[in-house]
């Protein structure tokens, strides 16, 4: 058992009031809250160590460097990848995104070749691949949901062939909650020597992800939904794979000597660092990673599935309500309607009681189409959620529906 | 200001059975707006005869607030002048933002306050403006080709 109130203790903004109410912020599968660890790690970097890193033989820009380096050691451990050259620092998981469609897809893919995604993919691990495929002529394959909103597998055979040239799927969906047997998919992949990647951008803030385990060859996650600050992510990729990849973009810090007509580039990671990258940003990860570290993934995991299994069972006592994914084994969040009410307006209602859900289409508009709503209101958990948050959301809920009396 | 005011029992009722809900055959305007923010789409359509709105319609899904002004707006613009249809919007894009205050006692504006609570919700704004930006849209479009036509008979 996670002690939430200690934990919320740490999250500065729990303090503030919403509209005279505490804060119970539900809607970390969009951003999560920054621990005082992480911003103070944050301001003691600009405070004591601020100086570009790479470049000058001074103290500071040692220190800085140093400290850039480490957290990228700490990236690579906190998802046992075997080396840190392995840790390209990107923006966010769309950017590593966009990179390995680049850099991979604009190398390797000829007309008619097949890019598998899954029909429950965020944006951002769609467009990257109707851009590469637009430019290269490739095709874009989906495999489709079954009625429970979990991945149709039936097909795999025929979806993964000799025309097959890159897999990328989401581990666990930030629209449904569905966690996507993606070990599976990649040894059937491998068995083609197709490539594999993982967006973990919900998976890796709540669940032990070991690349080395999965096997996958690229693997993305972003900061910001794990404690971290905004402006930070993380690209895996096999250092193998990384190597046959040219850069994604070009400039300083990702070469070793440049002339006016060529240039000769750094080994990787760097190859994939164009410019100052986002040192306290980085800086900020690592704190991060050591306060997912502190509370232990196991605990974290297991707090995720308790809330979620509470508010389930809550919400499903609440008449006109419709849960949307898969019923049990799934990730930290609960997509919901209820009906005849949008899910805009359940949000402004709950905002009234300091409830913070998303309303929307999740970034994932292809899934709305599949449910065949315009949009879901999605309570998602962390660590500073505890089961009173849950009875406030239910509560708020509730009131939402008095509100909307009149509509049935 | 409590979230009944937003809820005021004027925009339920609309909402609850919005009026001019259906599609026109080849209209003289017709336009699509999105929400991008909340997933709603809206379609409008109007049949122009004699400068006139003589009948206008839409199609949408959307929240309490973008169905509801829909309503109420496709309810007073009918039987307006592009003209007045134009100046109205402008007013309503001045009086939703919060620059201009709803008149208090005119009849035409006496339903559209009912919508006076979003002003103190900065983000429902774009929901109560979606109609509303969608048929100024289809206005723009529609006086475009007009011109265009004109053109190419001199
Ligand atoms: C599953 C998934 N993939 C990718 C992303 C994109 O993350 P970011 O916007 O940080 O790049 C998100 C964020 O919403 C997500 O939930």
């Amino acid at each position: 058992m996670l002690d939430v109130k200690k934990i919320k203790e740490d999250f500065l903004i729990f303090q503030r009031k919403i509209k005279g109410n505490n804060l119970i912020y539900l809607d970390s599968a969009a951003t999560t809250q920054k621990p005082i660890q992480v911003i103070e790690a944050i301001s003691n970097y600009y405070r004591n160590n601020n100086a570009n890193v790479h470049r000058g033989a001074y103290t500071l820009s040692e220190e800085s460097t140093m400290m850039y380096e480490n957290a990228r050691q700490s990236a690579a451990k906190f998802i046992n990848a075997k080396s840190s050259e392995s840790i390209v620092f990107t923006r966010n998981a769309t950017e590593g995104i966009n990179l390995v469609a680049n850099a991979w897809g604009l190398e390797y893919f000829k007309a008619d070749d097949e890019i598998l995604l899954t029909q429950m993919e965020h944006h951002s691990n769609l467009i990257p691949w109707q851009l590469v495929a637009k430019k290269t002529g490739a095709k874009l394959k989906f495999i489709y949901l079954d009625r429970n909103g979990e991945l149709d597998l039936s097909n795999l055979e025929n979806l993964i062939n000799e025309k097959t040239k890159f897999v990328s799927l989401v581990h666990i969906s930030n629209s449904l909650g569905t966690i996507n047997p993606v070990r599976d998919i990649i040894k059937h992949a491998h068995n083609y020597n197709i490539p594999v990647m993982i967006d973990a951008t919900q998976s890796v803030p709540h669940t032990f992800v070991d690349v080395q385990e999965l096997d996958c060859d690229f693997l993305v996650f972003s900061g910001h939904k794990m404690l971290g600050p905004t402006g930070i992510g993380v690209l895996y990729g096999k250092e193998e794979l990384l190597d046959k990849m040219p850069p994604f973009m070009g400039g300083g810090e990702m070469i070793n000597e440049v002339h006016l007509d060529w240039a000769d580039y750094r080994s990787i990671p760097w190859k994939f660092e164009a410019g100052t990258p986002n040192i306290a940003g980085a800086i900020g990860l690592s704190a991060a990673i050591e306060y997912i570290n502190s509370i232990g993934k196991e605990n974290i995991e297991q707090h995720g599935k308790r809330l979620t299994q509470f508010a389930i069972e809550e919400l499903e006592k609440i008449d006109g309500i419709e849960i949307y994914g898969p019923k049990f084994n799934r990730g930290p969040l609960v997509a919901f309607n209820i009906k005849n009410i949008h899910p805009h307006d359940v949000s402004t209602i709950l905002d009234e009681y300091g409830v913070a859900v998303r309303a929307g289409h999740h970034c994932t508009q292809p899934v709305m189409q599949w449910l065949n709503v315009p949009a879901t209101v999605r309570a998602s958990f962390y660590v500073y959620n505890s089961f009173e948050d849950v009875e406030v959301l239910i509560k708020g809920l509730k009131k939402t529906k008095e509100v909307f009396a009149g509509v049935y | 200001m409590s979230i009944e005011d937003l809820y005021s029992e004027i925009v339920l009722e609309h909402y609850k059975e919005p009026h001019n809900v259906g599609e026109i055959q080849s209209p003289e305007i017709f336009a699509k707006g999105f929400n991008e923010s909340c997933g709603d789409d809206i379609k409008i359509f109007a049949r122009v005869k004699d400068n006139k709105i003589e009948d206008i319609k839409f199609l949408g899904k959307g929240c309490a607030i973008s169905q509801s002004s829909a309503s109420m707006m496709t309810d007073l613009l009918k039987g307006k002048s592009i003209n007045e249809v134009k100046e109205f919007i402008k007013a309503f894009n001045k009086k939703i933002t919060g620059e201009e205050n709803f008149p208090e006692d005119s009849d035409e504006w006496f339903e559209l306050s009912a919508l006076k609570g979003v002003i103190k919700f900065p983000i429902r704004v774009k929901c109560a403006s979606l109609a509303w930006h969608t048929l100024a849209q289809g206005i723009r479009d529609y006086e475009n080709k007009l011109i265009r036509r004109n053109n190419e008979q001199l």
